[in-house]
């Protein structure tokens, strides 16, 4: 019931709900502006969502081919079964390196494997250096968004935070709180032996991995200090190098409302030469962690194609109200109410799949049209079948009773009659605490299609 | 043109009004309409909830009852049910039967798509004195792509003004998702009350659109809130006559 009460708890916080109200608002207004610049938007969503499926019909031959492709430029490659193989990796990585501090660029697959965690019990100080991602840090917060993490904040509540814990006068200024968010970071960046990335895609045909973003500190990350690891779930493979072409053209669209991020890295491999700039390390960790299960049927295959844009938590009505903490995972909104029980046990979260009105407008703005109704649909069928789901016996006794009765159109018609008559009110506590119960017609159709509406005489 | 009604149980109990409207619509615009009484819900509260099995046999019981009529065409006041028949098919592993949900799903139409795509009218003849703003039924919209449909049917409606609905605008959800409604109804409220905000803010006389369930949650928390606005079915705009 955790879903139910964090929500609640959501719903009663109006700064919260301001600061979703107003920053869901302008994505979607700007997503939708952008979409206008791209030359045929439908036809690349349908390119892309081809490109996907095709990938992950052969995902090993192409994974395969990635990671060959990648050690011949230079890159080492390590493939991690869960979480916890993910962050024995990287944390022996760093180790064996000596290194103290590590900078980070933004990663949800990061966060999926509770890597800082893993990096602080062996003594190393993870550094956020995403500004949105810095800020929850330091809050001690988790993300609440996928490509906007701090999105549950105000501005008024950030000054407060950066006041705190920076030691700057408070001020509400954007370039005065960046300013000191930046100044911070410099240093960090500057004494970090390892830095630490997610992937956009990795390219199998020349074993590329390309990162998009907005600050510079990607890049910084990537090239900077000495070694850097790249984590990504085994899903972000792309065949072909010109396959770049329509996922660029989606994904800052569809996240930022951006024809393009500010910065595109495409990294191949290691610098060859000591005046290159670039790691002398490359490590590239290939996280599996609950993946290939989703591969088997076509219904759940779908939800790897997602590239993480965030655009159907921007538009999901559920979410515009009650944000990202409420899910309880690092994947909140319509994709993470699919992914999260997916990846982690449909047991873990089985209320889930139900938190979705099912209007269908994840659907619709889904750049890889992945039909995350019929997914939600599909779960809250396995929570059923596998009886996941706690306190359900009264349930299944009422829909046992309501399709035994709706099969006898008689006995529904005189149920109905009898609850009219008698003026019975369906136990809906839930409904009637908020919004008046339409009362039973005092005559029903049925009724008045006899009564002479069929034109026959009665 | 001989028509099926599907009226949808809702609409039977609930809002019979809607059935009524869609009958006398349709004749008026020349069709002969006939009605199976064996027919109740499609089986949607228990699909959307997870309950495949009893699902699956409301929907037998449903496509055999239609399979019997010798109509031309399917008919229902409710974009949400005749959504829920076009996704029949997929209930079903038997090639046997996702023909035959297939074949029912082809015959059947929502209300004001039938009337302006099928039937190629837009003036029905309705006379109505107010002011109107048209909610989009998420299944209707998204699932069966009508959006253009009933705004034209309403344009021509004499007496009439269709005004849009201000930010969040009409293609947001009210918030109802069947049994979302009441397993999270603190969520469903939030999201009623955007809507409810914007239909007042629009300042008009009713509200209305093609989805009992949808006019059931927003006329709900209208009465509730003390509101004068109506929530009314589009069929029963489209029978009124001043």
């Amino acid at each position: 019931m955790t879903f139910d009460r964090h929500a609640r708890a959501a719903l009663a916080d109006g700064q919260l709900r301001g600061a979703l109200r107003q920053a869901t608002t302008l994505f979607g207004e700007r997503r939708q502006a952008a979409l206008a610049t791209a030359p045929d938007w439908e036809g690349a969503r349908d390119r892309a969502r081809a490109i996907k499926d095709e990938t992950l019909l052969h995902l090993d031959r192409y994974l395969d081919e990635f990671s060959a492709n990648a050690e011949r430029a230079g890159a080492r490659v390590h493939w991690a079964r869960d979480a916890a193989e993910a962050c024995e990796v990287i944390g022996r990585i760093a180790e064996q390196r000596g290194a103290r501090t590590v900078v980070k660029s933004k990663s949800m697959a990061s966060e999926e494997i509770h890597l800082n965690a893993a990096l602080t019990a062996r003594g190393i100080e993870p550094i956020e250096t995403d500004l949105g991602e810095y800020i929850v840090q330091l809050a001690g917060e988790t993300p609440s968004h996928i490509v906007v993490p701090a999105i549950h904040k105000t501005k008024r509540q950030i000054a407060a935070l950066f006041a705190a814990k920076l030691g700057i006068e408070l001020s509400d200024d954007v370039a005065t709180l960046t300013g000191a968010a930046r100044q911070a970071l410099r240093r960090r960046f500057a004494e970090a032996e390892l830095g630490v990335s997610g992937v956009n895609f990795a390219v199998a045909e020349t074993g590329t991995i390309l990162i998009l973003e907005n600050e510079g500190n990607a890049r910084l990350t990537t090239s900077l200090p000495r070694t850097h690891v790249a984590l990504m779930g085994i899903e972000k493979v792309i065949p072909r190098f010109a396959d770049l072409e329509v996922f660029l053209q989606l994904l800052p669209r569809s996240g930022t409302g951006q024809a393009l991020t500010a910065y595109q890295s495409l990294l191949t491999g290691v610098k060859q030469r000591p005046e290159d700039e670039g790691p002398a390390e490359l490590h590239i960790v290939l996280l599996d962690n609950g993946r290939s299960r989703m591969l088997a049927a076509p219904v759940t295959r779908q939800s790897l194609a997602c590239i993480r844009c965030g655009a159907c938590l921007n538009a999901c009505p559920v979410y515009r109200q009650i944000g990202g903490h409420a899910y309880g995972s690092v994947y909140p909104g319509p994709i993470g109410a699919v992914l999260t029980p997916q990846l982690f046990g449909l047991g873990r979260s089985p209320e889930l799949p139900y938190a979705s009105s099912l209007c269908g407008a994840c659907r619709d703005v889904c750049p890889v049209k992945i039909d995350i109704p019929a997914l939600l649909l599909h779960l809250r069928a396995e929570v059923v079948a596998t009886r996941a789901g706690k306190q359900r016996a009264l349930e299944r006794l009422a829909f046992a009773g309501y399709a035994a009765v709706m099969a006898r159109p008689r006995l529904f018609e005189w149920l109905v009659r009898a609850a009219r008559m008698l003026r019975v009110m369906p136990p809906l506590g839930a409904w009637t605490k908020w919004r008046d119960l339409r009362p039973l017609a005092p005559r029903s159709f049925r009724e008045q299609w006899r009564a002479g509406l069929s034109g026959k005489a009665p | 043109m001989r028509v099926s009604l599907f009226v949808t149980c809702l609409a039977d109990q609930l809002w019979p009004a809607a059935g009524v409207g869609a009958v006398e619509v349709l004749r008026r615009v020349g069709c002969a309409v006939e009605f199976d009484e064996r027919q109740t819900c499609c089986g949607q509260p228990a699909f959307n909830t997870g309950y495949r099995p009893e699902a699956c046999s409301l929907a037998r019981r449903l496509i055999e009852i239609f399979e019997s009529s010798g109509a031309d065409a399917i008919v229902s006041p409710s974009g949400s049910c005749t959504a829920m028949l076009h996704h029949y098919e997929q209930l079903f592993e038997d090639a046997g039967w996702r023909a035959r949900a297939r074949a029912v799903a082809q015959r059947t139409h929502e209300l004001s798509a039938f009337l302006v795509n099928r039937l190629g009218v837009e003036d029905v003849g309705a006379s109505f004195r107010g002011r109107l703003t048209w909610h989009d039924a998420c299944h209707g919209l998204r699932d069966l792509g009508i959006k253009d449909e009933p705004r034209r049917l309403l344009r021509h409606v004499r007496g009439a003004e269709l005004v849009e609905l201000p930010p969040p605008g009409a293609e947001t959800c009210c918030g109802f998702g069947g049994t979302f409604a009441v397993k999270y109804p603190e969520i469903s409220v939030a999201i009623l009350d955007e809507k409810v905000d914007a239909i007042e803010r629009a300042g008009v006389d009713a509200v209305v659109s093609g989805d009992a369930s949808c006019l059931m949650q927003i006329g709900g928390r209208l009465s509730r809130r003390g509101s004068s606005v109506r929530a009314l079915h589009l069929a029963e705009v489209l029978a009124s006559t001043l």
